[in-house]
């Protein structure tokens, strides 16, 4: 069932245009990720939804009924900020129970209710705690049992996470799925980071320059994206334009890097003669110095090593091979050791590493 | 937003009345003569030696008085910034003191140290049988510059040590590293730094010596008399009140001229420099000619308290008068009090217009201070320099405003009290604004907008948010604020009747009565001002945000 329903949603500061005609919506329970790159307007679209702005034109719906012109205070929508925003003045419990206190709630209601909150977030006994007191991680705990307190029917989350290091954030990633999908919470999650997106998402929603790229699951987006932007943001780095030629009824495309096949399920209605942008799986290349096994249509090149380096567990080479350069991810069982930078190798391109970015 | 708007209207309404029409009306006055506007006045200004050299006494005195401070001022900016020693806490609210207090208690302090009777000369006397006072610097420029380098000295500490304290001393670090003696490094990297913060409290200090009034009235005599004293004579003894007013617009031009340059650089050295807490730049070694500076610094900023502690001294023992029996005639009897005003009355009259002013002052402040933040950043500098203006002006060419302006219809409160609450409010809520904004400024909205999101209305969002936040900054401003009115002396001096003498003024008219018991009234009254001024700044010490609540 839809929940939020965002239609053609413009605001602009000035001449910048922050937030360009987005629509999307969000299903009752699902988390949406929205990524992008800083100053892509994932921050003001969420500050749109919230009611602290308000939007130049477009609707912004919940359940069926149009709350753009709705004071945010009445929107019963949780916002987590990025710098939290929790009360100096107040202490964790006066934080947590502040919305209740809002909503005018019994003491001892609130009492009940925030001391489930604390359990929730693993942070009983700290109701006493001043804010300063607590680490970066414990703060974003309070903040996120702040928003949860009144029982918001949409969370907006807003790179809660950005701020703490690797290690804490992926544990924290972790939790508040759990958090939101125990309570069945429909939520907006903007990040930057794509491991975080893709480790939170239902449904992403990638945006850039206010615009919205493409919405789709994690699988959508990883197997098809939209463009070259949406390409190198999931972490893409072979990207290149070729040309589409037709030989005995076999799709190829002419690039920098030869003739290449690309898989028989790609779409073989493209014309002869079209300009398209592929990628090339670098987990999908094969080195022949490496491994023997020879595909059919697979196309070689020779290039030699420009760079060698070790990404926990695998190895990534990068391959010059005329003046294009080709990235390539080894898999953990390969054994690299006879590969130094300056080497010749020759490669392998399987159809299956090309796929055709759809634009 | 209503309501919003409305106040603004109140503050602005405030400002026009009691401090743009009275200006306008000074500057009526002295450029309409002879039923005609003409030039007059500044032509037979200009023209007369004796103006021309109170121009040039005024300017001058403040750039001695202002480098005195600064010679005295930086190395104390410098002992504040980098060491942690055992009663700094204490010793930073000492060397506030001085700027707080009210010019009269200064006067005064310098009188009792160095007066002819003074504790110095007193001790010197008695020491090695002197049958002559060994030091008269009292009437004299020496002793001006003192009172002035006293007053102002803790501008300069307090702008210059809260830079030097966070500059980021990897900046040093660096330059080390690129191979920079310690002296290259000081002149290159940490001088051109801190020069911003060096110029603009000098700015600012010149400011205030080139309009100082109750020092220069009371320590230099007859002899010396800056524009601000000439105004006063010109108003109250010689009633040429055309002159007077070609002097405050001369006056006025001079001191724009400053708080603009001073506005400027604040604007330009607000470039980002990398500040760091404190604890990563204080010294960790300290050797012994570290522990020699401290020594010495904080000897000098002993010294500099000397006036006020002597103020007290003299007041206890005070040769010929029975202080204990004094103090029970101050507060009972009526005889021997001037105009028939007990000493308790003044008191009480102080009091009251303080806590009207301070009452005043804070609604102002905190409009002026919501106007200015929530102005977009084009606008913020303009409404700020606008709210700012009275701090510009001197308060006897306010006072001097008021006179010609506010004696007669439309608004006639010459013979009110009300007048003088007017003008020791507008003298004092430049201060509430410059202890409001810089907390207002620093909630971030994010705040608010959670409160919102949580389900607060805007009322709400005030009370339960800004509210808390704001208060320690609000009790620092009311604290400013009663200080200033407690102590308002030259607009005062100018608009008081008798019935509602304030203490600064009783002060003053005590001491151009003789007798010793009239001396002691004013050292007294001097003490008394002295005490509840030092009780009030020493109690808001700790709702200072770090060095916020300064200029």
């Amino acid at each position: 069932m839809v929940m939020l329903e965002i239609s053609n949603i413009c605001k602009s500061y000035g001449s910048v245009s922050a937030v360009d005609n987005v629509t999307f919506s969000v299903n009752q329970g699902e988390i949406i990720c929205i990524l992008g790159p800083s100053g892509c307007g994932k921050t003001t679209l969420l500050r749109l939804v919230a009611g602290i702005d308000n939007a130049d034109s477009g609707t912004v719906k919940f359940g069926g009924i149009t709350i753009s012109d709705l004071p945010s205070q009445l929107r019963g929508f949780g916002l987590m900020f990025q710098d939290l925003a929790l009360f100096p003045h107040m202490n964790v419990f006066g934080n947590i129970s502040f919305g209740l206190r809002m909503q005018g709630l019994k003491p001892s209601d609130i009492h009940t209710r925030v001391n489930k909150l604390l359990d929730l977030v693993e942070m009983s006994n700290y109701g006493n705690r001043k804010v300063h007191e607590l680490s970066g991680g414990e703060r974003q705990r309070v903040a996120l049992a702040r928003s949860l307190a009144p029982e918001p029917r949409l969370l907006m989350l807003d790179e809660p996470l950005a701020s703490l290091d690797r290690a804490l954030r992926e544990t924290l990633q972790g939790q508040v799925r759990n958090i939101l999908k125990e309570i069945g919470l429909t939520s907006l999650y903007v990040t930057h980071d794509r491991d975080e997106a893709f480790s939170m998402a239902d449904r992403l929603v990638f945006m850039n320059q206010g615009k919205v790229i493409q919405i789709g699951t994690p699988e959508e987006v990883f197997y098809n994206p939209a463009d070259e932007f949406v390409a190198r943001s999931v972490g893409f780095k072979n990207i290149f334009r070729g040309i589409i030629t037709r030989e005995n009824n076999m799709l190829e495309i002419s690039s920098p890097l030869g003739k290449l096949h690309p898989p028989a399920k790609e779409d073989i209605s493209i014309t002869h003669g079209t300009e398209v942008m592929f990628l090339i799986d670098e987990r999908e290349i094969i080195i022949h110095n490496l491994d023997c096994s020879h595909e059919p249509n697979s196309t070689q090149l020779e290039g030699v090593v420009s760079e060698k380096v070790f990404r926990t567990g695998v190895y990534e080479l990068k391959i010059l091979a005329g003046d294009v350069q080709v990235s390539f991810l080894s898999t953990p069982t390969q054994n690299l050791d006879s590969i130094q930078s300056g080497d010749k190798v020759t490669v392998d391109i399987k159809p299956t590493a090309i796929r055709l970015i759809s634009s | 937003m209503k309501i919003e708007r409305l106040l603004i209207l109140v503050l602005l309404s405030y400002l026009g009345v009691f401090f743009l029409y009275p200006l306008i009306a000074i500057l009526h006055k002295s450029l309409y003569g002879d039923g005609a506007y003409n030039l007059g006045q500044f032509i037979s200004l200009i023209g007369d030696p004796y103006y021309l050299g109170r121009i040039w006494f005024t300017t001058w005195q403040a750039l001695v008085s202002t480098l005195f401070t600064l010679i005295i001022g930086l190395p104390a900016a410098f002992l504040f910034a980098k060491y942690e020693f055992p009663g700094k806490t204490l010793l930073k609210a000492a060397t506030t003191l001085p700027f707080v207090m009210p010019t009269i208690v200064v006067a005064m302090g310098f009188l009792a140290l160095f007066g002819h009777n003074g504790l110095f000369n007193t001790f010197l006397m008695n020491i090695f049988d002197l049958d002559y006072t060994p030091i008269n610097i009292v009437n004299s420029l020496t002793v001006i510059f003192m009172a002035h380098a006293f007053y102002n000295y803790s501008i300069v500490v307090r702008i210059v040590s809260s830079l030097w304290a966070n500059l980021d001393p990897s900046l040093e670090e660096t330059a080390k590293m690129l191979g920079a003696s310690s002296l290259k490094v000081f002149y290159h990297v940490t001088l051109p730094l801190l020069l911003p913060a060096i110029v603009s409290s000098a700015l600012l200090c010149f400011a205030f010596c080139f309009t100082s009034f109750g020092v220069v009235l009371i320590l230099g005599g007859a002899e010396f008399a800056t524009l601000e004293v000439s105004i006063y004579e010109l108003t109250a003894k010689l009633f040429r009140l055309p002159m007077a007013g070609a002097l405050s617009v001369i006056q006025l031009a001079f001191t724009y001229l400053f708080l603009l340059l001073y506005a400027r650089i604040q604007e330009t050295s607000a470039i980002p420099i990398n500040f760091k807490p404190r604890e990563l730049t204080t010294r960790k070694n300290i050797t012994v000619q570290d522990r020699l500076f401290i020594f010495g610094a904080v000897l000098i900023i002993l010294s500099i308290t000397s006036p006020l502690i002597s103020l007290a001294i003299r007041t206890i023992f005070f040769e010929g008068v029975d202080s204990a029996a004094q103090i029970s005639n101050l507060f009972s009897n009526e005889r021997g009090s001037y105009f028939d005003l007990s000493p308790l009355k003044i008191v009480f009259n102080s009091l009251r217009f303080a806590l009207c002013s301070v009452f005043i002052s804070l609604a102002l402040g905190t409009i002026a201070s919501y106007s200015i933040t929530k102005s977009s950043k084009r606008t913020k500098s303009v409404r700020d320099a606008l709210f700012m203006l009275p701090l510009g002006v001197s308060a006897v060419t306010l006072g001097f405003g008021y006179i010609i302006s506010l004696s007669n219809p439309p608004v006639d409160i010459r013979g009110s009290w009300i007048i003088l609450v007017v003008a020791h409010s507008l003298v004092a809520y430049p201060f509430v604004i410059r202890s409001l904004l810089p907390v207002l400024q620093g909630i971030s909205p994010n705040l608010r907008a959670a409160a919102m999101i949580l389900g607060a209305d805007p009322k709400r969002v005030f009370i339960s948010i800004d509210l808390p936040l704001i208060t320690p900054a609000l009790i620092v401003g009311a604290t400013f604020a009663f200080a200033v009115s407690m102590g308002e002396f030259g607009a005062s001096l100018i608009l008081v009747r008798p019935e509602f003498t304030t203490i600064p003024v009783a002060i003053f008219r005590y001491l151009g009565l003789p007798g010793a018991e009239n001396l002691w009234n004013a050292l007294a009254m001097s003490s008394l001002l002295m005490i509840v001024v030092a009780i009030g700044f020493i109690g808001i010490e700790r709702f200072r945000y770090k060095d916020l609540g300064s200029f």
